[in-house]
């Protein structure tokens, strides 16, 4: 790894910096790995569902990785602390895997907009599928400190893959989990049991994290008992800071009108309901080109 | 530019630059999202994203992947349209002394010369010049790339030409069999200066689905895996056209970088991909390109550009 001194920050007196963090702590979490770096001035401006670019130095990779911010702290020995989740699966991934205790990585954050905060009493599910359901604990957190009741759902492909167990117990007042195995809770997808939860709650406002198709169905969920869903999506990206347009995704305005918004810019988080799912795989104005049209 | 070591400035085909380091079309959108890192005023100058004459939305996901050393992109040339350009990145470039090189696209000739004369009517306050982006398909001709054909090129750059009184550089693609015929049409027809390269035709395919890794199955590669590739053609156009004005691109990370295209003939270079890692790169280039000048003993960035020494 470059050497680098931690602590460097660069960047305005609000927004997003790029800072030089140590690594205080690499574990291993089920199928998945976690990551907690020193980080005060990052820490102090995030908060749940913004993320974090990570520059990497796998074989022949060239661009950050983005990662949804599972944890910022603002107290403790280093000031401030930022974690994060991921699953290895390339080879930037792979090399942060390797990383240990007192390495210095590089890191841009916070980005993008954060999940909105209820403005009233009202019951909230977290659903997380996978990983993505890191950085919703620490949204839980928050929901809790405001008084507010909150449940879970939270499922994963095997029981292996299930993300934050203990944690989702300990932020809610009813934690369900499902696997498509059946290794771990009830056998099935989270939409199975999500509204059996949200009758029995009550909630009027869904939270939800992970994979786009498992986000396009929580939203017909929600549709369903016409309560608000957040959600955080998930799009490949290149930048990270909203100048590539890569990362991508059609959402409807006020006026009905369907447009491409960047996931890194005026997401992660969107209502669920202003996306247009049905039309994320083919174009929605103009015809689609047959050449590769570079800009 | 006084309290420098070293003069940075140049004049690219007629544009008056305080340094050599642009951002380049695509990847720096209008300025806007980079605001946050840097003062935009101290780039040399922004080509923004490419602009069209209505708005578009673009292609679906997934429109990027990344490659051995880069990536590749098919972005399908989402903009606001020129309108909304002028109506709401425009004031935003000009309230913030940026120096703007307007990048435009088209279906057509007069899609190009629409645009440019929009553009300049608008803005000639703010706009240096324009970068004109022949990687688009031509509906007129089969949908072939206008910078695959020397005289659709020509015809698009003429149009322009005949709009605009700013200086006009011609943005070439790589993928031809000879760059410097397209090169020497364009100049035909009026172009001030080239940039070189656009990004080369590439693919991937993920081996488990057998799909295409981008929805549109091919995309442009960029990044520091094309750099040789950017490297020789703006050699090969300066050998044949040396005294056409090159703005060089293609996988500009380092000072060291920027020094080799300069040598190869380029009078300026525009970062593209490497603005996705490091949005302080324009800054960090400029720094360091100060500094190696500095320490080799130059006084003046012009003096290393066209420096090659042939083996033979």
């Amino acid at each position: 790894m470059t050497a680098r001194r931690a602590g460097v920050v660069v960047g305005r007196e609000t927004g997003p910096v790029n800072v030089t963090c140590e690594v205080l702590e690499r574990r291993k979490e089920g199928a998945y790995w976690r990551l907690v770096l020193s980080a005060r001035t990052l820490a102090g401006r995030s908060e749940p569902g913004q993320f974090v670019q990570v520059a990497v130095e796998g074989q022949h990779t060239l661009l950050r990785r983005p990662f949804s911010i599972a944890r910022a702290t603002r107290q403790g020995a280093e000031g401030g602390t930022l974690e994060v989740v991921f699953d290895a699966h390339g080879p930037g991934t792979e090399w942060l895997t390797r990383c240990s205790p007192h390495d210095v990585l590089d890191v841009i954050g916070p980005l993008g907009t954060p999940f909105p905060l209820p403005k009233r009493d009202v019951g909230c599910v977290l659903v997380g599928g996978g990983y993505g359901s890191a950085p919703l604990y620490w949204l839980g957190e928050t929901l809790n400190r405001m008084g507010l009741r909150v449940d879970s759902v939270i499922g994963a492909a095997s029981g292996e893959r299930l993300h934050g167990v203990m944690d989702a117990k300990r932020v809610s007042a009813s934690a369900t989990f499902t696997t498509d195995d059946g290794s771990y809770g009830t056998q099935g997808r989270v939409t199975d049991v999500l509204g059996t939860v949200i009758e029995r709650s009550g909630a009027q406002l869904l939270y939800a994290c992970g994979p786009n198709p498992m986000l396009a169905a929580v939203t017909a969920v929600a549709k369903h008992y016409g309560i608000a869903v957040q959600v955080a999506v998930e799009e490949k990206m290149a930048c990270g800071t909203g100048v590539c347009f890569t990362c991508v995704l059609p959402v409807r305005d006020k006026t009905g009108t369907v447009t491409m918004r960047r996931a890194c810019l005026e997401g992660p988080v969107f209502d669920g309901t202003a996306i247009a799912w049905d039309e994320s795989r083919y174009n929605v104005s103009s015809p689609v080109e047959t050449e590769a049209v570079d800009d | 530019m006084t309290d420098r070591l070293v003069n940075l400035g140049v004049s690219l085909a007629g544009i008056a630059l305080p340094n050599p380091i642009l951002t380049a079309s695509g990847c720096f959108a209008s300025g806007r999202e980079a605001q946050w890192f840097i003062d935009i005023d101290t780039i040399g100058a922004i080509v923004v994203k490419s602009i069209t004459r209505v708005p578009r939305n673009g292609l679906p996901t997934p429109r990027m992947v990344e490659t051995p050393s880069g990536m590749l992109n098919a972005i399908g040339l989402q903009n606001p349209g020129v309108d909304a350009w002028i109506e709401h990145d425009l004031p935003f470039l000009r309230q913030h002394g940026a120096r703007v090189i307007a990048s435009i696209a088209g279906d057509s000739a007069e899609d190009f010369r629409y645009v440019a004369g929009k553009l300049m009517a608008a803005g000639a306050d703010t706009i240096v010049g324009l970068e004109v982006n022949l990687s688009c398909p031509n509906v007129e001709n089969r949908g072939l790339v206008f910078a695959c054909q020397p005289d659709s090129s020509y015809t698009v750059v003429r149009a322009v030409r005949h709009e605009v009184t700013v200086p006009v550089l011609a943005k070439l693609t790589s993928d031809v069999t000879s760059i410097v015929a397209i090169a020497q049409a364009v100049v035909d027809a009026g172009a001030n200066g080239v940039t070189l390269i656009n990004t080369l035709l590439g693919m991937a395919i993920d081996p488990e689905t057998g799909r295409p890794e981008l929805y549109n199955t091919f995309g442009g590669l960029s990044g520091p895996a094309i750099r040789p590739v950017a490297l020789r053609n703006v050699h090969q156009v300066h050998q044949a056209l040396p005294n056409l004005p090159i703005l060089g691109c293609g996988g500009v990370q380092s000072a060291t970088d920027v020094v080799q295209f300069l040598r190869a003939g380029a009078t300026a270079v525009s970062v593209g991909t490497q603005q996705f890692v490091d949005p302080f790169i324009t800054g960090r280039l400029t720094h360091d390109l100060e500094e190696w000048l500095a320490r080799h003993g130059h006084s003046d960035v012009t003096e290393l550009i066209g420096t090659v020494t042939p083996w033979h």
